[in-house]
């Protein structure tokens, strides 16, 4: 296969013929049209891409797609995953979840997957809601929430979904949002490119049941002022005119200075590869939630092996010590009798 | 020392040793090597290894008492045996343990060294039995095993309290000298295991072999025994574990079968060694997960199965309570998989390491919605070998997951086993789907994943990679054919019957049960229907019957879903259908249910096998006869009347 080039592709050869069920004006379009459009890019095929998914409103997701898929069981994709891109390592194997999906019933598969440094890109779309099962909280809802299953106020802290994924020690780790497909698209390709585990935050609006979740830093007029980009190997910064930025206080906190007043050298110096991932980690934290100015793009991007490249070397190093199992030997390597 | 008495030599046909012990006491190697000498020897042998859930529960306790039952025989032989006929008791508390099961008349050894008041207590004696009467109508030797064992430890010059850890070579090397045991392999076995611990390997060396001249010397044992090989089918013989059986057999399937294994599994006593000894054989192309939890061990092989592996998970009971939702996943995706559940005493953490056969109706029944699995179950340690071939050719065959059906009983316990010759093992066909299989209204080509080959009902199994065939796959309802996503209320009452229909005619391909009925099916008015590891006790109880100049007839299954196509026939040529099982009646309830006859369960629940006898005795019941006859006790020698 590889000698024949891959064929060109446009939006449409990636897209089935299954009509898209989400609700008008869900984030998810935005989501499905940034990947349909950036597959053609990328030199992949569609026979090469899998889309795996568990339950919720973003796990329709592979039906969408005219690649392989599995829509499974509500939690389990980074399992089922797991099994396939270790047995078959010339293949694409996205995740697509949500934040119950992925945090709430599937929370050990995530970041066990991670742990691991499987080579998948996992992309959890955060709505920070119960959409499906139509708008209780989710892991990632506010503290005080009132919602259909809270209705005096949710008393959980919530999960912050690049804090967790750097905590289990992902590879890989990024954000972005709906509104934005070109960041959107930015963000895949990274994700796609990387071997090992790759986790993609995207903050994706559901209009049914918590409009308006991230439209405080999302919205058009509120980005500039909202959003912190960052950039490898570029001063943290951001504002209309890039006035102001992030800086390390004296006692090691991070905090969001004015440039002119903090100067350009006090600024932090974006270093996605850092070994160490506090840094990443208290960016992470920078954003107490989304009605703060909140970084966007690549927290982390390190090179860790990968597990299931890691598990074809043993069987390799095994056939080299010992040569191609045979199964006759197998079954006498236990000691053998015989009886005339 | 003293002169060596020539002593007589006498013949046994069969006898059942047990040796019992502290957990710390190597009592499970003592046994297995025991075991292996008597296979090389040519013994037919089958083991019982009985130990306690806890890793180390306190020395000296019941609790912590470890047992191994091995039974050598001239003839072939089908269980552990009922009672030991020699019990090797290390210290009180294992003495405690296990007398109950001897019958009078039995010969014991103790470890004299070990009963002190300290320990007696902590095995709850009041009073010495060696100096009570408690143990009359027993043979007792006592051995003072600790000291002598120190002793051998002075002379090779290692600390008293390590040399005291060889003590059950001594007790190996005295069993041995008594069941005239040839001594090289075991002083071959020594000297691989203890390679490179010189000092270890020397002292069990030394205490294996003071342990042989013990019996030879003392003038307690007035004769030694021998028992002669069993005479066997000509071949290559190995002994196996059933939980080793079964991992080979899953390598096995996976070359017939031309498909990489993938295991996912989460380590569960007493499966992990199945995980372990897949682990191994990475040479083989085999990949294992140890995963995050039992859901993500079957997760993964249903991933790999997608992926055109052959995907297999492992587990006991509670695992399998985990898997229930993605085996609804797997019935519905209809794809191959193996989940391998090896059953253990429950409800829940129950007896971990105690044996039973109550998942039966888990696997059948345990999953929301109708959710048809197929069943094997292994009837034997080396039967783990073709039973897990057997539900890979299911699995692959039919596309659907498989449940094989082992427990602790089988996992642990080891029986020679014939060798098969790798070129007569059954062939496993597997074809990937590689065109477009449906024309669509318009004349265009496409591929529908849920499109039945007319013979199987099986969907075709197209894999990733594979240009054309994309198609998404999915917990939800699948439209007939298209496998689009289909809430239509005809479409779901058809798939349901597509589903059962298939797993329904797997009958088709698999063997009509055997009745072992000497007169023929439906001689014997009363049938002894079982599965799994109650075949040799139920084989073993039908021979007593048969000695007795009764007659019984004996089926047994290993396809439990579904049933093979003439059990239903079988079962009304009998007038008294009886169905021993280590559960409360599980599978008593499906014939019923099935075939409306009117079978009649015995239930044993005691994490242990059933005995030949109370096979036996059900039977003799059954027939109105009586129990007690001269010359054969509940649980006593008859085993060997036939051969
Ligand atoms: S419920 Fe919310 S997340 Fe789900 S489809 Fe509708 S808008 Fe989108």
């Amino acid at each position: 296969m590889t000698d024949v080039a891959v064929p060109n592709t446009t939006r449409k050869d990636w897209a089935s013929d299954q009509e898209v069920r989400w609700c008008p004006g869900c984030g998810d379009y935005s989501i499905l049209a940034a990947m349909q459009m950036l597959l053609p890019e990328l030199g992949v095929r569609r026979e090469n891409t899998v889309f795996v998914s568990g339950i919720g409103c973003a796990a329709r997701f592979p039906y969408y797609m005219s690649t392989y898929g599995m829509h499974s069981i509500h939690g389990r994709a980074p399992a089922i995953a797991t099994g396939l891109a270790v047995t078959r390592p010339d293949l694409d194997v996205w995740v697509v979840s949500g934040d119950g999906d992925a945090l709430s019933i599937g929370g050990n598969h995530l970041i066990h997957a991670m742990r691991r440094n499987v080579n998948l890109t996992i992309l959890l779309f955060n709505n920070q809601i119960y959409g499906l099962t139509k708008g209780q909280y989710s892991p990632t809802s506010e503290q005080g929430k009132v919602t259909k299953s809270t209705p005096f106020g949710s008393l959980e802290a919530p999960f912050n979904p690049v804090s967790v994924a750097l905590g289990a020690e992902a590879s890989f780790v990024a954000r972005t949002h709906d509104m934005d497909r070109k960041h959107m698209q930015e963000m895949f390709r990274r994700a796609h490119a990387h071997r090992g585990a790759a986790l993609v935050e995207i903050y994706q609006n559901c209009n049914v049941f918590n409009d308006g979740a991230f439209s405080q830093i999302s919205g058009r007029d509120q980005r500039a002022e909202m959003l912190i980009p960052l950039e490898h190997g570029q001063p943290i910064r951001f504002g209309a005119d890039g006035g102001r930025g992030v800086a390390m206080s004296t006692d090691g906190h991070l905090q969001l200075v004015d440039v002119a007043e903090a100067g350009e050298a006090a600024l932090l110096v974006h270093d996605e590869t850092r070994e160490d991932p506090g840094l990443a980690f208290a960016l992470s934290r920078l954003a107490r939630g989304p009605f703060e100015p909140t970084p966007i793009g690549v927290f982390r991007d390190v090179v860790r092996p990968e597990y299931g490249a890691g598990m074809a070397q043993q069987i390799l190093d095994a056939q080299e010590r010992k040569g191609p199992g045979d199964l006759a030997t197998l079954l006498a390597s236990g000691g053998t009798w015989t009886v005339s | 020392m003293s002169t060596v008495i020539p002593r007589q030599t006498k013949e046994l046909d069969r006898v059942v040793v047990r040796f019992a012990g502290d957990s710390g006491d190597g009592m499970q190697l003592t046994g297995s090597q025991f075991t292996t000498v008597s296979s090389l020897f040519g013994n037919d042998t089958a083991t019982l290894p009985d130990f306690p859930a806890e890793i180390r529960a306190p020395a000296g306790t019941l609790a912590g008492v470890s047992a191994f039952q091995v039974h050598i025989s001239d003839h072939d032989i089908l269980t552990p045996g009922d009672a030991p006929n020699v019990l090797v008791a290390m210290n009180p508390a294992a003495l405690r343990a296990n007398i109950g099961l001897m019958d009078a008349g039995g010969t014991v050894i103790v470890n004299v060294d070990a009963f002190d008041e300290r320990s007696l207590e902590k095995a709850g004696y009041t009073a010495n039995p060696l100096e009570d009467d408690s143990l009359t109508g027993y043979t007792v030797y006592e051995v003072p095993m600790t000291s002598l064992t120190m002793e051998v430890g002075k002379q090779v010059g290692v600390k008293p309290r390590d040399a005291e850890r060889s003590k059950n070579f001594f007790a190996l090397g005295l069993v041995s000298w008594l069941y005239s045991r040839p001594v090289e392999p075991t002083l071959e076995w020594i000297a691989t295991r203890f390679a490179g611990k010189d000092a270890v390997g020397e002292v069990n060396t030394k205490a294996f072999k003071a342990g042989y001249h013990f019996g030879e010397t003392a003038e307690l044992f007035e004769s030694n025994y021998q028992v002669r090989p069993a005479p066997a089918e000509a071949g290559t013989y190995t002994n196996v574990t059933g939980n080793t059986a079964l991992a080979w057999g899953l390598i096995a399937a996976a070359q017939l079968a031309k498909l990489p294994l993938f295991l996912g599994s989460y380590p569960i006593t007493p499966a992990s060694d199945i995980l372990h000894e897949l682990s191994k054989q990475k040479h083989f192309g085999v990949r294992t997960l140890q995963a995050e939890d039992e859901i993500a061990g079957i997760g993964s092989a249903i991933g790999a199965a997608f992926g055109g592996a052959l995907g297999v998970t492992t587990t006991s009971g509670p695992g399998l309570d985990l898997k229930s939702e993605s085996l609804g996943l797997a019935v519905n995706l209809e794809l191959p998989l193996v989940v391998v559940d090896i059953q253990r005493g429950g409800p829940s953490t129950g007896l971990p390491t105690k044996t039973e056969q109550s998942d039966l109706l888990h696997a059948m029944y345990g999953r929301h919605g109708e959710s048809p699995v197929p069943i094997i179950a292994a009837r034997t340690p080396a039967d783990c070998f073709d039973a897990a071939i057997e539900a890979v050719r299911i699995a692959v065959t039919y596309r659907t997951p498989v449940i094989l059906l082992s427990d602790g009983y089988l996992a642990n316990g080891s029986e020679p086993w014939r060798v098969p010759d790798v070129a007569d093992l059954p062939a496993i066909d597997v074809t990937f789907a590689t065109e477009p299989n449906h024309t669509a209204d318009d004349g265009s080509l496409e591929f529908w994943p849920y499109k039945r080959d007319p013979e199987t009902g099986a969907r075709p199994w197209a894999v990733p990679g594979t240009p054309g065939l994309e198609h998404r796959i999915g917990g939800l309802e699948k439209a007939h054919g298209s496998g689009n996503v289909s809430y239509d209320t005809g479409n779901h009452e058809r798939m349901s019957h597509e589903r059962a229909d298939k797993i329904a005619g797997i009958a088709k391909g698999i063997p009509a049960v055997e009745v072992d009925d000497p007169d023929g099916v439906g001689g014997a008015e009363v049938l002894l229907l079982g599965w799994g590891s109650t075949y040799g006790a139920i084989a073993a109880g039908a021979r007593r019957v048969r000695a007795r100049g009764l007659a019984v007839a004996h089926v047994h299954l290993v396809h439990l879903n579904p049933f093979p196509a003439n059990l239903g026939d079988v079962l009304r040529s009998y007038r008294t259908v009886l169905v021993p099982e280590t559960n409360l009646g599980q599978l008593v309830r499906l014939v019923r249910a099935e075939f409306l006859v009117d079978a009649q369960g015995i239930a044993k629940m005691q994490g242990l096998p059933f005995h030949a006898a109370e096979i036996e005795a059900a039977v003799l019941q059954a027939l109105g006869e009586d129990i007690a006859e001269p010359g054969i006790t509940a649980r006593g020698n008859a085993e060997g009347v036939t051969s």
